[in-house]
């Protein structure tokens, strides 16, 4: 098992070297000087100029100045925001468990209904539940997120009134001692009401950011299980007596999981790419939000550090999801 | 020419074999084949049917669109559809903030969406193929680069790597459609890679280089048109997430600029005002599902046609 | 008292070109402790009609029958919860593909503790006592480490063994073997068929043995139906019927065993068993019969008498030719109407879906 561990990581350097690389790369790819652009709009003497390209580092042939970037990402230093002038993976750290709880919802309401619905689809082929399920499936995954977020605004907020607009939390609630997880710092302080403001403020971002891995899930899901109930061991099953629960429930859906798992981890991706936009309409202070803002104000490094903390983040989720393919795939696992 | 090709030139081998001079009808049988397996599948003719409409109204956008799409009009703000209180006939869907037509710039919409999804595939499509037959046919350390290069591509997803290339190439359509075309290649990469490394062991491959194919030809003539069906499937799939990336762009004020009636743009504009005009949010997003819902129905039908595993279920 | 009764059991599978008979008309009586096999090549239907039985046919196929009765009970009124009672307990199978019919995702105890837990109601630590206990007597050594192996680190024979501890788990008396050896080696072949005689013998359950091997047959079954295109051409004791067979496919089956063969050529037969496009009229046989004569493709042939092997057949081989006037049309149980319609309409024959899995 540490074997299987240390190679999947192994096969991940090369790419954590490429990543490194696009994010290194980025920022000499920014048209322009770049002293003058942290300089901004004030005026910089040639002599100061040559200092801060010094200081920077900028005078070294670049292979040094990649090898200088990794040395310093390796010591935690992921760049400083020029507008906030804070360290890039600070920000990150205070930020990232509004998006890590957000996606966390949204994979579980896609999971949570995705799966069974496409048992069920697959079990009723050709059925009215399986064909309404399949064409709701095919909206959501041609759905604009984006728009998808504002309609559910204006029915939602605008007409019934049943759901706030943005943010995480009402305003009158506030953990100064919070891990950044709402749900569970309104939970445990004991405020009445925080909880039930938390949970509002979270359903629509989660819908949202879910509805795109549920369509893909649940196709996933079913076509998974109809290649899988047509084989031999499912015909054994029924063989044997057992009930059609256990037929279904245990002997296929156990085999029919293992592509579903890989493609749930493939949804990681995705949900980051929609969290940009969930976060965004929802104002929700993620990661993928912070990501726009920077790119808005021009923060580079932020832009360039954020690049490359997504990347890692896609990166391990990947390592989870290839190693829970070894625990739900026998054949993977004992060799 | 060796001592074999030219008693063959001689005898004239190989003029009359099947694939150097398809006959019309065989092709048109194929074709026959192709369209008895799409029409099977209802949700695919009618996607077919409803993005041909699309490409209908974008080509005859000026002539059917019953204002131009950046005509202001002071008297007419935000004026709801004809059906609500204080709707007008003379704008169906509505006026946005500054009085513009809603429906026309629905209607001249349709062309920069369709114009994105064509140039972003073109673009990542002969990329992502000669690159492809480029590692699968050499191998090797080649191959080894190349996709790795594609497997960094890949880990980033795929709108913030957008996103960021924007960022640097600066905000505007035609940067949006290089990075949404960069970013969507690696699968034209991967898909080719495998088809051509699955195809170059068979035999008529081997057949075709013995005959003295050179490298080029072997590649582009005979082994491409063996794994287009894939390739057409992945082509119709990136030309709707096209639509879509361009659209969050626009959206994320990263793609076409305002007063570009795009219809990402458009919901980028009408955001202000969700909860007074809902009709300025809701019809663009309605326009962007349902072309990306026509075409997603096109891919799933084009899957089930062109993939011979399905063909008997 | 009969185990198992079955009349006119006959299974059609819905086709996208029409409606195709599997399984047409099959009859079959097992006595308590008997074994009897079930012989003809692919495609006659043979554990299509064993599959219908069991209830394991995909949702395309119809099962019909006059009568399937086990141990005096009507299996046809049950509900399915009832008839689950049944299967898997008192009915048992074995299949093809040991290794596929094995669930890669559970373990070989895990299978065959399921079994005991369902129809025994067994605990966990009494399950694993049996379930070591059957694995050993199937012959399978260290039967408590391999109890924690999946299916892909056995092998073929290996994993038949533990499918054959799976079915006798629950002492049935009725067990279904359907070609239990043929993906196996040579050499396995042998001790599976000894392996599961033995437990026949030892256990007093009766046991169907489908099989395309004569040799196979020859070699286990007491009594031996031969089926063709669906329908059993042909019933006898195992020692008539390799003594005197009556029907022109079972003379022709036996004369392509290579034991049989007397130099030269082996016999074969020629053409295949007709699928659902190119099923001839009347009898079903004539197109490969070298008998056939016209009253062959026109006159569905009769059910010929016991003393002649039961035969489907105008002329049983060895039978004194009798004129056509005393044999009355549609003889025997059983009503044969060649299928019309759609059934003819294609051109291509397709694999009898339950038999190719």
């Amino acid at each position: 098992m540490f074997k299987f561990l240390l190679s999947r990581v192994a096969v991940l350097i090369p790419t954590f070297i490429g990543v490194s690389i696009v994010a290194f790369a980025f920022i000499r790819l920014l048209p322009g000087d770049p002293v003058q652009m942290l300089a901004g709009e004030r005026v910089v003497s040639p002599e100061r100029h040559a200092e801060i390209m010094h200081a920077l580092g900028y005078d070294q042939p670049i292979i040094m100045q990649y090898l200088d970037y990794i040395w310093r990402l390796l010591h935690g230093d992921f760049g400083t925001s020029i507008v906030t002038k804070r360290g890039v993976i600070g920000e990150f750290f205070k930020l990232f468990p509004a998006t890590l709880e957000l996606s966390f919802c949204a994979i579980i309401f896609a999971v949570a209904l995705g799966v069974p619905a496409g048992v069920f689809a697959a079990v009723k082929r050709g059925s009215w539940f399986d064909q309404t399920v399949m064409g709701a499936a095919l909206v959501g995954y041609s759905m604009p997120i984006f728009w998808w977020g504002l309609l559910l605004i204006i029915l939602f907020s605008g007409t019934w009134h049943l759901t706030p607009v943005s943010g995480r939390i009402d305003l009158l609630y506030f953990f100064p001692k919070g891990t950044g997880f709402m749900i569970y710092d309104a939970a445990v302080s004991g405020q009445k009401g925080a909880l039930r403001s938390a949970l509002s403020h979270l359903i629509l971002p989660a819908i949202v950011l879910g509805t795109i891995p549920l369509a893909v899930i649940a196709r996933q899901t079913r076509s998974a299980m109809l290649e899988v109930l047509g084989e031999d061991y499912v015909r054994t099953a029924k063989a044997k007596g057992l009930s059609r629960f256990r037929v279904v429930g245990i002997h296929a859906l156990r085999n029919a999981l293992i592509p579903v798992v890989t493609t749930i981890g493939l949804q990681v991706g995705v949900m980051m790419a929609g969290a940009i936009l969930t976060e965004t309409i929802f104002s929700w202070p993620g990661i993928g939000k912070w990501m726009v803002d920077s790119v808005f104000k021009r923060d580079y490094p932020v832009v360039q550090g954020g690049l490359l903390l997504i990347a890692m983040v896609i990166m391990f989720v990947n390592l989870v999801v290839d190693l829970l393919y070894g625990v739900i795939n026998p054949r993977v696992r004992v060799r | 020419m060796s001592h074999i090709e030219a008693q063959e030139a001689e005898a004239g081998v190989g003029e009359s074999l099947p694939d150097r001079a398809p006959q019309k009808s065989v092709r048109r049988q194929m074709l026959a084949e192709f369209w008895f397996y799409f029409s099977e599948n209802k949700g695919a003719v009618i996607g077919l049917c409803v993005f041909a409409l699309v490409v209908i109204i974008a080509l005859a956008a000026p002539i059917i669109a019953p204002h131009s799409p950046t005509l202001q009009n002071r008297d007419a703000l935000l004026i709801p559809p004809f059906w609500e209180d204080g709707g007008r006939l003379s704008y169906l869907l509505g006026t946005d903030a500054v009085g513009r037509d809603i429906l026309s710039r629905l209607i001249f919409g349709a062309r920069y969406s369709l114009f994105i999804g064509v140039i972003v595939v073109v673009i990542a499509v002969s990329l992502g193929i000669a690159v492809g037959l480029i590692a699968g046919y050499v191998g090797g350390w080649v191959d080894t680069v190349i996709m790795r290069v594609m497997d960094i591509i890949l880990a980033f997803p795929s709108l913030l790597l957008a996103l960021v290339l924007v960022a640097v190439l600066g905000p505007g359509l035609t940067n949006a459609m290089i990075a949404i075309a960069l970013v969507l290649q690696p699968h034209f990469v991967r898909l080719t890679r495998a088809s051509v490394m699955a195809e170059k062991q068979r035999d008529y491959v081997t057949a075709a280089r013995v005959v003295g194919a050179g490298p080029i030809r072997l590649m582009v003539v005979t082994i491409l048109p063996n794994c287009l069906g894939p390739l057409i499937v992945q082509a119709t799939l990136s030309f709707s997430n096209a639509i879509l990336d361009a659209a969050a762009l626009g959206f994320l004020g990263m793609g076409a600029q305002p007063p570009t009636p795009e219809w990402g743009t458009m919901l980028a504009e009408a955001r202000e005002f969700i909860l007074r005009a809902w009709w300025v949010v809701t019809f663009p997003g309605v326009a962007i599902l349902i072309t990306v819902l026509a075409i997603n129905l096109v891919g799933d039908g084009l899957r089930d046609a062109l993939d011979p595993k399905m063909k008997r279920s | 008292m009969s185990l198992l009764t079955i009349r006119n059991l006959s299974v059609t599978f819905a086709t996208a070109s029409g409606p195709f008979r599997a399984v047409d008309g099959v009859d079959m009586t097992i006595a308590p402790g008997e074994v009897v096999g079930i012989v003809g090549e692919s495609g006659s239907g043979k554990s299509v009609a064993m599959l219908g039985l069991m209830g394991l046919l995909p949702d395309s196929a119809t099962v019909t029958a006059d009568v399937i009765s086990f141990e005096g009970r009507d299996m046809l009124k049950m509900s399915n919860r009832e008839r689950r009672k049944i299967i898997g307990k008192d009915i048992a199978m074995i299949f093809q593909e040991p290794i596929a019919s094995l669930n890669p995702c559970f373990t070989a105890g895990y299978q065959i503790g399921e079994a005991l837990k369902t129809h025994l109601g067994l605990d966990k630590k009494a399950a694993r006592r049996r379930t070591i206990e059957l694995l050993s007597q199937v012959g399978i050594p260290e039967p408590e480490r391999r109890m924690t192996a999946y299916p892909h680190q056995l092998s073929g024979g290996m994993s038949q063994r533990v499918m054959i501890a799976m079915a006798i788990a629950c002492e049935p008396k009725l067990l279904i073997a359907d070609e239990p050896t043929t993906a196996l080696d040579v050499t396995i072949q042998a001790q599976i068929l000894d392996l599961l005689l033995d437990l026949q013998r030892e256990r007093g359950m009766a046991m169907i043995l489908i099989t395309h091997d004569m040799g196979v047959i020859a070699e286990t079954a007491e009594r031996v139906v031969v089926q063709y295109a669906g329908q059993q051409v042909e019933r006898q004791s195992v020692a008539n019927l390799f003594e005197t067979p009556r029907h022109p496919y079972t003379s022709a089956l036996l004369a392509a065993m290579p034991e049989r063969a007397r130099g030269g050529r082996l016999p074969t037969i020629p053409g295949v068993v007709p699928g659902q496009g190119d099923r001839p009229t009347a009898c079903l046989f004539n197109p490969r019969c070298p008998k056939a004569d016209e009253r062959c493709r026109t006159v569905v042939p009769p059910r010929q008498p016991a003393e002649l092997g039961e035969a489907l057949c105008h002329y049983p081989v060895g039978a004194d030719p009798r004129p056509p006037e005393a044999i009355p049309p549609g003889f025997g149980p059983l009503s044969r109407q060649p299928l019309e319609g759609g059934a003819r309409a294609s051109t291509i024959a397709p694999e009898v879906p339950g038999d190719a899995r």
